[in-house]
């Protein structure tokens, strides 16, 4: 070995980094295409020089070296600019000479993204493709004894509830009595969750809002969607398409500024308040928005400086107990629209979670409970957050569910169910399956995000960068340069894409099932699973 | 021994696995105990003894009995029996003065322990215990069980009768099982399967209410809900209906009680029907319906003479029953209806969900 000096510990190769890229010097026609779209720069124009050894025939002539230069590609190693994975070097190239491959082994990268004592920080979502959701199948199939209906002549009702529903006594009474019955929106049970006006970028947030308006006004599809933390463009906030959009409320009270001041010049009421307490891709822990995102537009609508990290805390700083300051906020929120607008709490998915809902369940005000999984995605978090920490959704939400069977309030305060929903593309079996389970409705982020704005990333570690602004696609980076890849009327127009599918594909369901009248919440008796100890711990049919 | 006909002449439709009959407004021999309550139900030699003990504690005392014990071979499927049971019985001296509502919930409560203390031994099945009412369940062929029994018998005759020809089908046969059900004075069958059983049972069960119980077919929360409509939330037949198939929330803006059917299909959100089924029920005042489930997929008709109508769901049972009705009234409710006759019995009356309700709110 010749000498090289010492080496650094974190000196890696190629072959240590997670992705590997191969490059084909015969197809490349060195445009610098994949050079210029790779967002963190992992590869180079390279000049390579080459020796042959050229032999004549012959003695006349001595054996000679022969020097070349050729042009290429070079693999980055330094760890600031390893490969993502993303692959927009092959989606530009016009020949298909370049792309980016695992390596086969787990990679050495991840001992080393430490530098200077910060663990890494990633956007995206847990890195495990696993999801029992994907295991569950719908075996009350009706045969014979009850027709199975036709999924796409007969009518459904596909709807659901959000809002704290009185029992039916007091309904009666209340009604008698001309009492204060609490707002409850009928909404469709597919609800966009909270991605924040800042994780996104403008472009796709208004792709988002573009194909919510469409699928209500023009299709008559109730979906709504939720602000994540970071406010509401002052437009939005001030036009009748408010009332598809459900505000939240976290612990940064980003935005909550601009939501103030538009109160008055509201001309509709939101649709639902949430408030977030927890998120399931980073329990415990707050929302964050880093500052590479925070630009002139971002600072203004969250009303803060340009430039710096937005890490807001882990809880809300008046939250000292759940039986009196929860209850207050919940009050408090109600109060801003004069008890008209339902508000809930989001939590992530813990062995606590039962606790929150039996406090939940006696105050009378508390309008759902949505609870995001382990599975739920992120703009920004620490890797071991997002890989390590949190509850899987399935059977929190049935445990939560039974809780409530258990005190006869299962229709007074509907569960939301979030995380992980769609993680391999079966979005309406996961979602079926919840709401077997005892969820009203589901909550998703990121099948939205790679079905409407085209996102790459995966539970392999691929891409998952959303935290620095700089998605090859656009869709949560806030650089115009690279946010304008992304045309809001084609994101509006996958949003519908993705929803009549949902529909169809989720009545396809319900057809087989025998139910069209109302959504079959905790029709636990349509569920089976392959695994003795799921379906033991979820009460429902273990099938072979 | 007419409704049984009729039963017979749909038997393309049910397979004759068993009967259960359901008897209110008595004549007969019974007609002199309308205030008394009537036990009903299946007993052994034990049970008989058990009961007895348990009535006497409680200060219950046998007032008539019209009990059947079969002498003949049964029929083929159905089991030999010792004793059904049909026992009127005198109220308590401390009874007396009580509130109807506490003494239906006692009268319900002592149906439930002996159902539930003959549970263990299957020395005791018990399908009622009211006032003016009598059911007899059995397996088997319909009209064999029926002559076997002697149901036509002088002394046992009634004004109304529900009777399903069929064990319930889809799960193990126990009588429990069989159609029609009964609680408080309502009492319901259904053609059809439920396919929201699961949701609606845990909705009743989580009530509360200690006669929210059994549900071994999953059509007995039909007369729960009617129950739950009437007796707890204190509403009418109309609302029963728009609780257990409400209209769709477009509907609702367009009818006038629409707000408070919005709320009502809210709070009775797991009591939504989702069918396939067809419910003939009998409330306490003797009114007599039918309604449809939203997908309207089950027959159901009803017909008949001032003085003699029947509820039933294919037109052949109709047509037996009753040949020489005015078939120009006669009426197969769809999705939105009731149809119903009440005790004066004079008409087939129709109602509408798209109709105001009558009661006010």
């Amino acid at each position: 070995m010749e000498p090289v000096g010492t080496l650094h510990p974190s000196a890696l190769s190629v072959r240590d980094l997670i992705w590997r890229i191969l490059w084909d010097k015969e197809k490349c026609t060195l445009c610098g295409k994949c050079t210029a779209v790779c967002p963190v720069r992992a590869i180079e124009i390279g000049v390579h020089r080459k020796r042959t050894v050229d032999i004549p025939i012959g003695l006349q002539t001595k054996p000679a070296n022969v020097y070349q230069v050729y042009h290429g590609i070079d693999q980055v190693t330094d760890l600031a600019h390893s490969c993502i994975g993303c692959g927009m070097c092959t989606y530009v190239c016009p020949n298909s000479a370049i792309f980016a491959v695992r390596n086969d082994e787990i990679d050495k990268l991840r001992f080393h993204l430490n530098q200077g004592g910060e663990p890494r920080r990633r956007g995206g979502r847990r890195n495990d493709p696993g999801s029992i959701l994907d295991r569950f199948k719908f075996v009350r199939i009706s045969m014979l004894t009850d027709p199975a209906l036709d999924a796409g002549r007969h009518e459904f009702e596909v709807r659901t509830l959000l809002g704290r529903i009185l029992p039916p006594e007091e309904v009666v009474r209340a009604t008698y009595e001309n009492e204060w019955i609490p707002p409850v929106r009928e909404i469709y049970p597919l609800i966009i969750g909270g991605m924040s006006f800042g994780a996104l970028s403008p472009n796709m947030w208004e792709g988002l809002q573009m194909g919510v308006a469409y699928l209500n006004e023009e299709l008559g599809m109730p979906v709504r969607m939720c602000t994540g933390e970071g406010g509401c463009p002052p437009r939005l906030l001030r036009s009748r398409f408010l009332k598809y959009v459900i505000l939240q409320i976290a612990s940064g009270y980003f935005g909550w500024d601009e939501i103030i001041h538009a109160l008055p010049e509201m001309k509709e009421d939101p649709c639902a308040i949430e408030i977030k307490y927890g998120q399931g891709a980073k329990p415990g822990d707050g929302g964050l928005l880093m500052w590479y995102k925070v630009n002139k537009l971002i600072a203004a609508i969250r009303g803060v400086p340009a430039g710096v990290s937005l890490p807001s805390p882990p809880t809300h700083q008046t939250k000292y107990s759940i039986e009196e300051s929860v209850a207050k906020m919940i009050q408090s929120m109600y109060m801003v629209w004069g008890f008209r607008v339902p508000v809930y709490p989001k939590i992530s998915a813990t062995t606590t979670s039962l606790a929150v809902l039996n406090n939940l369940a006696r105050n009378p005000y508390a309008a759902a409970l949505a609870i995001d999984g382990e599975d739920g995605g992120t703009g920004a978090a620490y890797n071991v957050s997002m890989n390590h920490m949190g509850h899987p959704i399935a059977s929190n939400i049935r445990d939560a569910y039974l809780t409530l069977v258990k005190i006869g309030k299962q229709n007074e305060i509907p569960l939301f169910a979030g995380g992980g929903i769609g993680k391999n593309g079966n979005l309406a079996a996961n979602a079926a399956a919840l709401i077997m389970l005892g969820a009203s409705g589901v909550q998703v982020g990121k099948y939205i995000m790679q079905a409407a704005g085209g996102c790459v990333g995966s539970e392999n570690d691929r891409c998952n960068i959303c935290n620095i602004g700089l998605c090859p696609k656009g869709i949560t980076s806030q650089d115009p340069r690279i946010y304008r890849r992304l045309d809001p009327e084609n994101v509006a127009q996958r949003i519908v894409d993705v929803f009549l599918s949902f529909d169809s594909e989720l009545k396809k369901i319900l057809a087989p099932l025998g139910r069209s009248t109302s959504l079959p919440i905790g029709m636990s008796d349509a569920l089976g699973i392959d695994d003795r100890d799921a379906a033991e711990r979820l009460g429902i049919r273990h099938v072979v | 021994m007419t409704a049984l006909q009729a039963l017979n002449v749909m038997k393309e439709g049910h397979d004759g696995s068993g009967v259960g009959i359901f008897m209110t407004d008595l004549g007969g021999d019974l007609e002199q105990f309308k205030g008394s309550p009537i036990l009903s139900g299946i007993f052994s030699q034990d049970g008989i003894r058990k009961l007895d003990r348990y009535m006497m504690e409680l200060g219950l005392l046998t007032k008539f009995k019209l009990s059947i014990r079969p002498t003949k071979k049964p029929p083929e499927g159905t089991p030999k029996r010792d004793v059904y049971l049909i026992r009127v019985y005198e109220y308590p001296y401390e009874w007396e003065g009580m509130s109807s509502e506490e003494t239906a919930n006692r009268l319900m409560k002592i149906r439930v322990d002996l159902r539930n203390m003959g549970e263990e031994d299957q020395s005791m099945m018990v399908f009622s215990f009211w006032p003016d009412v009598i059911m007899i369940k059995e397996v088997g062929d319909p009209l064999e069980v029926a002559d076997y029994l002697g149901l036509d018998l002088k002394g046992l005759k009634a004004r109304i009768i529900l009777a399903q020809g069929r064990q319930n089908t889809n799960y193990g046969i126990t009588l429990y099982a069989c159609h029609p059900f009964f609680i408080q004075g309502y009492a319901t069958m259904t053609n059809g399967e439920n396919t929201a059983f699961i949701p609606i049972k845990e909705y009743l069960i989580s009530r509360g209410f200690p006669g929210y119980m059994g549900y071994q077919s999953d059509s007995e929360v039909f007369t729960h809900i009617l129950h739950y409509s009437k007796n707890i939330l204190g509403l009418g037949l109309q609302e029963y209906k728009h609780i257990i198939t409400p209209l769709k929330d477009e509907e609702l803006l367009r009818h006038p009680d629409g707000p408070f059917l919005r709320h009502l299909k809210h709070s009775c959100r797991f009591l939504t029907i989702d069918g396939p089924n067809c419910v003939i029920g009998c409330l306490p005042d003797k009114t007599l319906f039918m309604v449809q489930d939203s997908k309207k997929l089950r027959p159901g008709i009803v017909g008949g003479k001032p003085g003699v109508f029947a509820f039933s769901s294919e037109m052949c049972g109709l047509e037996e029953a009753i040949p020489d009705r005015d078939k120009s009234q006669e009426f197969q409710p769809m999705k939105y209806d009731i149809a119903y006759v009440d005790s004066t019995r004079t008409e087939v009356k129709r109602w509408n969900q798209w109709e105001p309700c009558t009661r006010p709110h």
